[in-house]
């Protein structure tokens, strides 16, 4: 037990829940996004990989850090494109549609990378995201190391829940996103297109995913490598229904999640490590999120349009 | 504008050869009308007239194959609700039309104003939804959430919505259907105001008194054709029902009742709630032989909850049940059935039939395990397919034959194949939930001169139905629902429908709910 309670005061457990939540933080409001207006993005797995390959191969490139996560963004937004086109316009069956854009994408980049570097068998390394130092905060004794040793895609994860939030909660933007995943009839006879707020949303969550893995390439580690994802983007599903498809309660899983995980890696080098297989520790975070999810989100409320295709002028 | 136009007011829309096809049914064959400042044109029709599909068009949500509208002059562009919003037409949907995770206030600005708009813009709307409100009597918390509104209260949401939008032209589909007559009256007193204000009205119903009431004008829709048009005044429900029907008809008006036994009884039953629905609350109820017994109530009030009671979907969580004087225990829809229940569901499509069986596996769905269809466990088709045959002929079920799959056939001759699956089991105790819900006049009648045969044969029928027309047609006794409680018995004739309408409304009641 001690061995928790050390683990649980070093600042640099704390830091690395941060970083661990970043990618998991982007990906869960970009699915978010795309639940609440009433389309289940099982893409998110794919576009991740998509994302954290294309920015990464920008910068490679030779182009900036920054114009890496735009055009990591837009590869995700046009994978969320052809989502989009063939769940929203083509109303087809949102699983079958995710799984294969996952396939896919992930797929494509595989490819595009072998294609790119035929004969790397080390992969490459690029001059990642550094902590961004915060005058004052950052020089904080513990809270420093603990809190403020982050990136900028850190803070920007953040930023982003809190964007989110505003707009859905705040906006006529998120009132119409939000009743589209609700009663898409409720939209359609106050004038306004399903189609288009469908389509926009999973264009932007699908972006946002696509930052989520970027993250990985990009801030976490500083190459790209196969099964980097590593279903992340499972867990972000299961963190929007956790979050009861509110930003700020998945804000809470995503941070829980990682705390897990940074706990687990810890504990594999400590004396228990000796004695457990370190398979055990692997589960942690996913039991414990499996418990969290029952106690958390059994009276959550689920959009009720959620996955249900809608057609204009049908009977 | 022509010299009628001019006697009747400002022509505020007009619909010109509008025609729409589905497949190879045509619902609206070519049907053109105008409306003139300050009236209610009523659009009276039966289920699958043409009428919904007529002002989807109207209001954008379909686009017609020919034909046109205009709106205070100008041509409404084609199949975009957006357009018929600003040009000031104002729908209130059948199945309304909102986002139950909202408030009532955020379901009214859902679309108002630009979706770039930085804010919401709450307080101001807030007032100016206040004011509305009571401006025309339509009482709501304008921050309450949608899914703990009452139908009514979210039907009056519905009118907000179309007038804080400035609607002009108010289109209401079957408001009535799912109100008490008290509600109703109000509505009506509603829509008079609007009207005094200078905004017209076009309300769907196939409810004559209701368009005695309210219209000053009836527009006659059958098979999609406009069939007749005439003032209120010059006409009565009789030439009304005629030319919406194309036949004379006649309502059953079944014989004194002789009641028998008591069949089936519950004792101080209460059931488990189904989400937002309630269960039953200690509930007494006698269903006797040779009787009907009518179940008046608003939609959702327990009437689902004692239909899954007796059709054994659900059990008493207390109290007793008890079948010809025996209380019974592990009861499922099994031990129903052979207990001499016939069960007519509320939803034929849903729980009545399944879509894509044929007409043979269909009737025999709650008997394929007995003689004769099946013997030591095997189907014996043959057998079934003669069982249907005979409910084919005898009922008059107009299909392709009984291989045919269900879902090909008429809500009507969908509805008389499960009532012969039921009444050829010769059930002691029928349930007949909501048994005509959407059926034409001609099936109506013959489902319910059925159920009265029934009835004289000495069966017990209990009928469930939120119309309060069909209840006091049919009923020999009636009492009403409300939250789950059950009213004393009336005997038929005992009560005005407005004193009915006050039981529906949970006035009268001994416990609160």
């Amino acid at each position: 037990m001690t061995e928790i309670v050390d683990i649980l005061i070093s600042a640099s457990f704390w830091a690395a829940v941060l970083r661990i939540a970043s990618p998991l933080i982007f990906a869960t409001m970009g699915e978010l996004i795309c639940e609440r207006a009433g389309v289940l993005n099982l893409g998110i797995e794919g576009i991740m990989v998509i994302g954290a390959f294309a920015g990464w191969m920008t910068v490679y490139a030779g182009l900036g850090l920054w114009t890496g996560v735009a055009v990591a963004m837009l590869a995700g937004m046009a994978f969320g494109a052809l989502h989009g086109v063939l769940t929203v316009p083509f109303g087809l069956s949102q699983h079958v549609v995710g799984l294969g854009i996952t396939l896919l994408a992930t797929a494509s980049a595989y490819y595009a990378y072998r294609l790119a570097l035929p004969e790397v068998t080390n992969p490459p390394r690029i001059e990642p995201f550094q902590p961004l130092h915060i005058p004052g905060l950052s020089d904080l004794p513990w809270l420093g190391e603990a809190l403020f040793s982050q990136t900028a895609l850190t803070w920007a994860a953040f930023a982003c829940v809190a964007v989110v939030s505003l707009v859905l909660y705040r906006t006529p933007l998120g009132l119409a996103l939000r009743a589209a995943g609700e009663n898409p009839h409720a939209v359609e006879a106050q004038g306004l297109s399903v189609g288009a707020i469908r389509m926009g949303a999973v264009i932007v969550g699908s972006g946002l995913m696509a930052v989520g893995g970027a993250f990985l390439t990009m801030s976490a580690f500083s190459s790209f490598f196969f099964e980097m994802v590593n279903g992340r983007g499972w867990i972000c599903i299961a963190l929007v229904v956790f979050g009861a498809w509110k930003p700020g309660k998945a804000l809470l899983g995503a941070l829980l999640f990682a705390g897990f995980d940074a706990l687990q890696v810890r504990l594999q080098q400590t004396g228990m490590g000796q004695v457990v297989p370190y398979q055990v520790f692997l589960m942690i975070p996913y039991l414990l999120s499996i418990l969290a999810l029952i106690l958390m989100s059994r009276r959550a409320h689920v959009p009720a349009a959620l996955m249900t295709p809608f057609n204009r002028g049908e009977r | 504008m022509t010299a009628q136009d001019t006697a009747q007011g400002e022509t505020v829309l007009r619909l010109s050869g509008i025609t729409k096809r589905f497949g190879a049914l045509t619902a609206n064959d070519a049907i053109s009308f105008s409306l003139a400042k300050g009236e209610v044109v009523a659009l009276l029709g039966e289920n699958g007239a043409g009428k919904t599909t007529l002002m989807n068009i109207l209001f954008g949500h379909y686009t017609a194959d020919e034909g046109s509208v205009e709106v205070f002059g100008q041509a409404l562009p084609p199949g975009q609700p957006g357009a018929a919003l600003a040009a000031g037409v104002g729908m209130v949907h059948q199945h309304f039309t909102l986002a139950d995770n909202m408030t009532v206030l955020e379901n009214v600005l859902l679309g108002t104003g630009s979706l770039w708009s930085p804010g919401l813009g709450k307080p101001a709307a807030r007032r100016r939804l206040q004011a509305l409100a009571e401006d025309f009597g339509l009482v709501v918390d304008p921050d309450a959430r949608v899914a703990e509104l009452s139908v009514g209260e979210r039907q009056r949401v519905e009118i907000l919505k179309a007038l804080y939008r400035d609607a002009r032209i108010l289109i209401l589909d079957e408001p009535t259907a799912v109100l008490t007559p008290q509600e109703a009256d109000a509505l009506f007193l509603t829509l008079r105001k609007m009207v005094a204000q200078g905004l017209s009205v076009i309300f769907i119903s196939h409810k004559l008194h209701e368009v005695m009431a309210i219209s000053s004008r009836v527009l006659v829709l059958r098979h999609g054709k406009l069939v007749g048009e005439v003032a209120t005044r010059d006409t009565d429900r009789h030439q009304l029902a005629t030319l919406m029907v194309g036949a004379e008809i006649t309502a059953p008006a079944p014989a004194e009742a002789r009641p028998g036994a008591v069949l089936m009884r519950l004792d101080r039953v209460s059931t488990q709630p189904r989400g937002n629905r309630p269960g039953l609350d200690a509930v007494d109820l006698d269903i006797k032989a040779g009787q009907i017994l009518g179940l008046a109530g608003v939609s959702g009030n327990g009437q689902g909850a004692l239909a899954d009671l007796i059709s054994g979907l659900d059990a008493p969580a207390s109290g007793t049940l008890e079948i010809a004087g025996h209380p019974v225990s592990g009861w499922n829809p099994r031990s129903a059935l052979h207990s001499g229940i016939g069960r007519i569901p509320e939803d034929r499509h849903r729980t009545g039939t399944v879509a894509d069986f044929t007409l043979t596996e269909n009737a025999v769905l709650e008997s394929y395990r007995d003689a004769p269809n099946a013997r030591a466990g095997w189907m014996d088709w043959s057998a079934a397919r003669s069982k249907t045959e005979a409910i084919i002929a005898k009922y008059d079920v107009r299909c392709p034959g009984p291989e045919a799959r269900i879902r090909l056939l008429s809500g009507g001759n969908m509805q008389k194949l499960i009532l012969g699956r039921v009444l050829e089991a010769a059930p002691r105790i029928i349930l007949a939930n909501q048994p005509v819900r959407g059926l034409d006049i001609g099936a109506v009648t013959y489902v319910q001169e059925q159920l009265i045969a029934a009835r004289d044969a000495g069966a017990a029928v209990l009928l469930i139905s939120e119309d309060l027309d069909e209840i006091l047609t049919l009923s020999d006794v009636i009492r009403v629902i409300s939250d789950g409680r059950l009213s004393p018995e009336f005997a038929r004739g005992e009560k005005t429908p407005a004193e009915l309408g006050q039981w529906m409304a949970g006035q009268g009641f001994d416990h609160a709910a």
